[in-house]
This record gives structure tokens, C-alpha cells and sequence, in this order.
């Protein structure tokens, strides 16, 4: 009862067994997940400006992850390990998208322009930032 | 019960393969960058795909303890990210 591999599948955490349906499914989400971690660094290498490049990570590096956890919970089998993949899918589509709105805040309060001829849409307001009653 | 399929195993390592290369390219980012929020957010991007490489390592030696380390790994990135962005305009981290 001492080996390691005993005590990791008494407490949920060990190899399971896996069927064909199974297995094909954890090999369509892994295939989606890297291919939309790959389109996000991609995105961070070549978009042309901060916020521009921010667009890309935030939102196809979150899914790629997403899918790759998706296809964590469908090879552990719900609970232990798989129950651990369905955490991580909840904390990261929180975390995310407010790391992405605190990075461009930063930006903007450092008055990094947008790209080319891009600008605040007719009618915004034009802020500066400085809406800092909340510290 | 039934054998885990034979087709499982590559597949994993080749997803695992195929994010872990531009990942190293997302230094690039981080040392050229040529504003700070830049560098930030090549560090963040590092930080997610280490976090869904860690899951693709749990998958690939079918040890779910790995899971756990990815989400350890979620928590610091999170936390690393929003305090360079706060010390960024803030200045410090935390006031007196």
C-alpha cells in the first residue's frame, strides 16, 4: 500500500483507463487548444502595438488553455484530477480578461497612442485616466 | 475495462510540442518590447501556456498531481500580472 502509484489512484489522481470515444475526444480538444495557443503567441509577435497585441493574447491564449483543461477533465474522469481541470477553466476565464483590462489601463495612464488611425469613437468621451477614485 | 488507445500518447506529446516552441519565442517580446505593458503582457502569455503545457504534462505521464501545479501556476501569473501593471502606475506596491 506504500507505492506511490497505489496511493495516487486510491485518491483519484492515478492513470485511468480510457476508451476509444474517450481518447479521440481528449486528442480533438488538445488539437484545438494548441492550435489557439499557437494563433495567441503568434498574435503577441507580430500585431504592431501594445493593445493590438493584447487582443490577441487575451483571448485566444485564454481559450487554448481552456480547450487544453477541457481535455484534462475528459481523460481524468470527473473527480480528483478532472474536478482540479474544471477549477482551473473557472479561475481562468476570471483572471484573464481582468489581467487584459488592468495591462491596458497601465498603458493608457502611460499615454501609449493607438495604432495608425485608430481612435475613441465619435461621441466618447475623450478620459484621461485620472478616474482614480477608487484608491 | 478497456485499453487506453494507442493513438493517445503521440498526439499528446505532439500538442505538447507544438505551443512549446513559440513560447520560447515569447521572450522576444519580452526583452525587445519596446514599451513596459508590452513586456507584461509577454510575460503573461508565457505564464498561460506554461499553465496548459503543465496540463498537457499531466495528460502526457497520466499523473493528475500535475493539474494542481498548473493551477499553482495560474494563481502566481494572475497575481504577478496585476502587480507590475499597479506598480507600473502606481509606483509601489503597497502604500504606507
Amino acid at each position: 500500500m506504500t507505492d506511490p502509484a497505489t496511493l495516487l489512484a486510491a485518491a483519484g489522481d492515478g492513470a485511468p483507463t480510457v476508451g476509444p470515444l474517450r481518447a479521440g475526444l481528449v486528442v480533438l480538444l488538445v488539437a484545438i487548444g494548441s492550435f489557439f495557443l499557437l494563433v495567441g503567441t503568434v498574435g503577441l509577435l507580430r500585431l504592431p502595438n501594445v493593445y493590438n497585441r493584447l487582443h490577441a493574447t487575451s483571448k485566444a491564449t485564454t481559450l487554448g488553455a481552456a480547450s487544453v483543461f477541457l481535455a484534462g477533465f475528459v481523460f481524468f474522469g470527473p473527480g480528483g484530477a478532472g474536478l482540479t481541470c474544471l477549477l482551473g477553466i473557472a479561475f481562468l476565464f476570471l483572471t484573464a480578461p481582468t489581467g487584459g483590462h488592468v495591462i491596458s489601463r497601465a498603458a493608457h495612464r502611460m499615454g501609449i497612442d493607438f495604432h495608425g488611425s485608430a481612435s475613441w469613437p465619435l461621441g466618447a468621451k475623450e478620459t484621461d485616466g485620472e478616474d482614480s477614485a477608487d484608491d | 475495462m478497456t485499453e487506453t488507445p494507442e493513438f493517445l500518447a503521440p498526439a499528446v506529446q505532439v500538442g505538447l510540442a507544438l505551443p512549446s516552441a513559440p513560447t520560447r519565442l515569447a521572450g522576444y517580446r519580452v526583452i525587445r518590447g519596446p514599451t513596459t505593458p508590452d513586456r507584461v503582457i509577454g510575460l503573461d502569455t508565457i505564464a498561460t501556456n506554461v499553465v496548459a503545457i503543465a496540463v498537457l504534462f499531466a495528460l502526457a505521464t497520466e499523473q493528475g498531481l500535475f493539474v494542481t501545479v498548473s493551477l499553482v501556476l495560474a494563481i502566481i501569473g494572475f497575481i504577478s500580472t496585476i502587480a507590475v501593471a499597479r506598480y507600473v502606475t502606481e509606483g509601489d506596491l503597497i502604500e504606507p
